[in-house]
């Protein structure tokens, strides 16, 4: 259809005119896409069946890459085990704090720009300052959050110090940093009709039921998104949990003891660190299959999720 | 959700307590997002003893304004500064002038490809940057690009597909009347994508200017892998250098502190002079 267009186009001239000048004013992003987009993505994939030690040629290997990776890379269970935490604890953690925010914010008080402000600031903030600040506050032992502890009589945990505690304490930093998945929340409240409110009450709805059987399904859009854009993002983590396990005295990646190895962590030591340019590429082609694999599932069950509270109200 | 619980005529002491309830549960969620901005402070002006004082004192005293000082002599602070500042600047240039263009292209020219063409602009943002990234590494070195601010500013020239679609969904809302007139004026279409379009799309702009330079000026994966000497390297890498290298040692942390502040400064006052865009934006972007 479009070559047709394109020969009709050719006997006008004007036509021909507006062609060329929308290639032209395309054409950054037309050039941008060839160099930065599609030859990396075609070559990243050729790279993924190579053994490419950074200063030699790529020498093919076929799937050796591929089947290393699923078969004899002892690190992969760790790293799925680590990456999948975030995604399935960390962000839905993060979505109903950020969700509680957003109706601490859509409540009829005062200040309500005053708290606002307070509550997006954090995330917009440089995230090597916050983390550097995050890692001081929890501190095992000069820390403040372990010396109120201590006032209290609780041992405080080792935080970032710990296998077990140091992805919790991502996971809390992550709420501190959760405003603008709030301030979006806040925009689908605001856009919940009041009606809906009105009538549920008069069918005698608390507080709590019309929360359940208005807002939520109400905003479940904005849910959908907020958890597509928190699961891809927690995938792909890398800056937060770098800084903090090299904030460690151990130089080992993911330290401690590879509790803070993620995916994005592991591909960069990979790609970087051990100039392992081939299996950094088969690394990254598996992060986008996983990337794609978990958006559909999401997509999938939610949209179900949705229908059904619709459905099940009328 | 809102107070309209008083339809049923509830007392009117109970109106007040629930309301005093709300004030405390927001008075808590503040404070527990407040309280590490106070933390930082109070830790950048404390002395090294008070620093591993336990209990720890809250009241810095004397007030040890010196640590700013350390900030800025133990890395080269102002050296890191001007580095951010021209590649979030050259980016923000970049950016604006690419993405502005194609999205006029993509809305306001009648052209065949202009539909697939937006499609596959869509279509990219699915790629991680995680699959470029090696590929574009190993471009930029044959270039002779790593270890110099290019790979971080050329791109920036060539557009991204977010702000690209961005614009294009803004410059859809500006009349196709107005542009036509315009045009039979005997206007051409650089015309009126600079004395039309762009001052009718200054909320989208400005979005667009605020977030990438929130983007470019907290990135740390980006310079991380391609500012090797310190001379080049970025606040982000300066701060983390700082941290790798006193990092352990308690007495430093003052300094640490300091530095943190100022590296985070001129993004508060950036968020306060640009709020209303900056929440708007991200409400229309979803930017996390």
């Amino acid at each position: 259809m479009a070559l047709n267009r394109i020969k009709q186009g050719w006997s006008n001239r004007r036509a021909r005119r507006r062609f060329v000048e929308g290639v032209l004013f395309a054409s950054p992003w037309l050039i941008g896409f060839l160099a930065f987009t599609l030859y990396p993505t075609a070559a990243s994939f050729y790279y993924s069946f190579t053994k490419y030690s950074m200063p030699l040629p790529p020498v093919w290997r076929g799937l050796e890459n591929y089947i290393r990776l699923f078969t004899q890379d002892r690190y992969i269970p760790q790293i799925l085990g680590n990456t999948f935490y975030l995604t399935l604890l960390g962000i839905p953690v993060q979505l109903v704090f950020a969700l509680f925010c957003a109706i601490l914010l859509n409540l009829n008080i005062r200040g309500q720009a005053i708290w606002r402000t307070i509550f997006v600031l954090p995330s917009l903030m440089p995230v090597v300052a916050t983390t550097l600040l995050w890692i001081w506050i929890l501190n095992p032992q000069f820390g403040i959050v372990n010396n109120i502890l201590q006032s209290f009589g609780i041992r405080g945990p080792l935080w970032f110090a710990s296998p077990q505690w140091s992805k919790p304490s991502i996971i809390l930093m992550q709420m501190w940093g959760v405003g603008s998945t709030t301030i979006i929340y806040l925009a689908g409240l605001q856009g919940v009709p009041q009606e809906l409110y009105e009538s549920a009450e008069l069918d005698g709805a608390g507080l709590w039921q019309k929360f359940l059987h208005v807002t939520l399904p109400m905003i479940s859009p904005v849910t959908l998104f907020n958890l597509v854009t928190g699961v891809i993002w927690s995938l792909q983590y890398f800056t937060q949990a770098f800084i903090a396990s090299e904030g460690l005295t151990s130089t080992a990646p993911g330290a401690p003891q590879g509790s803070l190895l993620f995916y994005g962590i592991y591909l960069y030591y990979q790609a970087f660190v051990y100039l392992r340019m081939g299996y950094a590429a088969a690394l990254a082609w598996i992060l986008f299959i996983i990337t794609m694999i978990v958006t559909v599932i999401i997509m999938r069950g939610l949209r179900r999720w949705t229908y059904y509270e619709i459905s099940g109200r009328g | 959700m809102t107070d309209k619980t008083n339809v049923r005529k509830r007392p009117r002491i109970r109106k007040k307590v629930v309301k005093a309830f709300y004030y405390t549960i927001v008075l808590l969620v503040s404070a527990f997002y407040l309280f590490p901005w106070v933390w930082l402070l109070l830790t950048s002006v404390k002395t090294p003893q008070q620093i591993v004082e336990v209990p720890p004192t809250w009241i810095p005293k004397p007030v040890m304004w010196s640590n700013y000082v350390s900030a800025v002599t133990a890395i080269r602070f102002f050296l890191y500064l001007r580095n951010t500042m021209i590649i979030s600047v050259v980016n923000v240039i970049g950016t604006l002038i690419s993405c502005s263009l194609v999205a006029y292209s993509l809305s306001h020219i009648d052209w065949p490809l202009r539909e697939p063409l937006f499609a596959v602009i869509l279509s990219t943002m699915m790629v991680p940057f995680q699959v470029t990234m090696i590929p574009l590494y190993i471009i930029f070195t044959k270039l002779g690009w790593v270890n110099t601010m290019y790979p971080l500013t050329v791109p920036a020239f060539f557009g991204s597909a977010f702000f690209i679609f961005l614009l294009r969904q803004f410059f859809l809302t500006i009349p196709r009347e107005l542009t036509d007139a315009a045009r039979l004026d005997g206007c051409s279409s650089f015309g009126i994508y600079w004395r039309i379009v762009m001052p009718l799309a200054k909320p989208a702009l400005a979005t667009l200017i605020a977030f990438t330079f929130i983007w470019t000026y907290n990135d740390f994966q980006g310079p991380l892998i391609y500012l090797i000497d310190s001379k080049l390297w970025t606040l982000a890498l300066g701060l983390r250098g700082f941290a790798n290298q006193y990092g352990d040692v308690t007495t430093f942390m003052g300094a640490m502190m300091a530095a943190a502040t100022l590296y985070t400064l001129p993004m508060i006052i950036l968020f306060f002079v640009a709020q209303r865009t900056l929440i708007q934006g991200i409400v229309t972007t979803g930017f996390r």
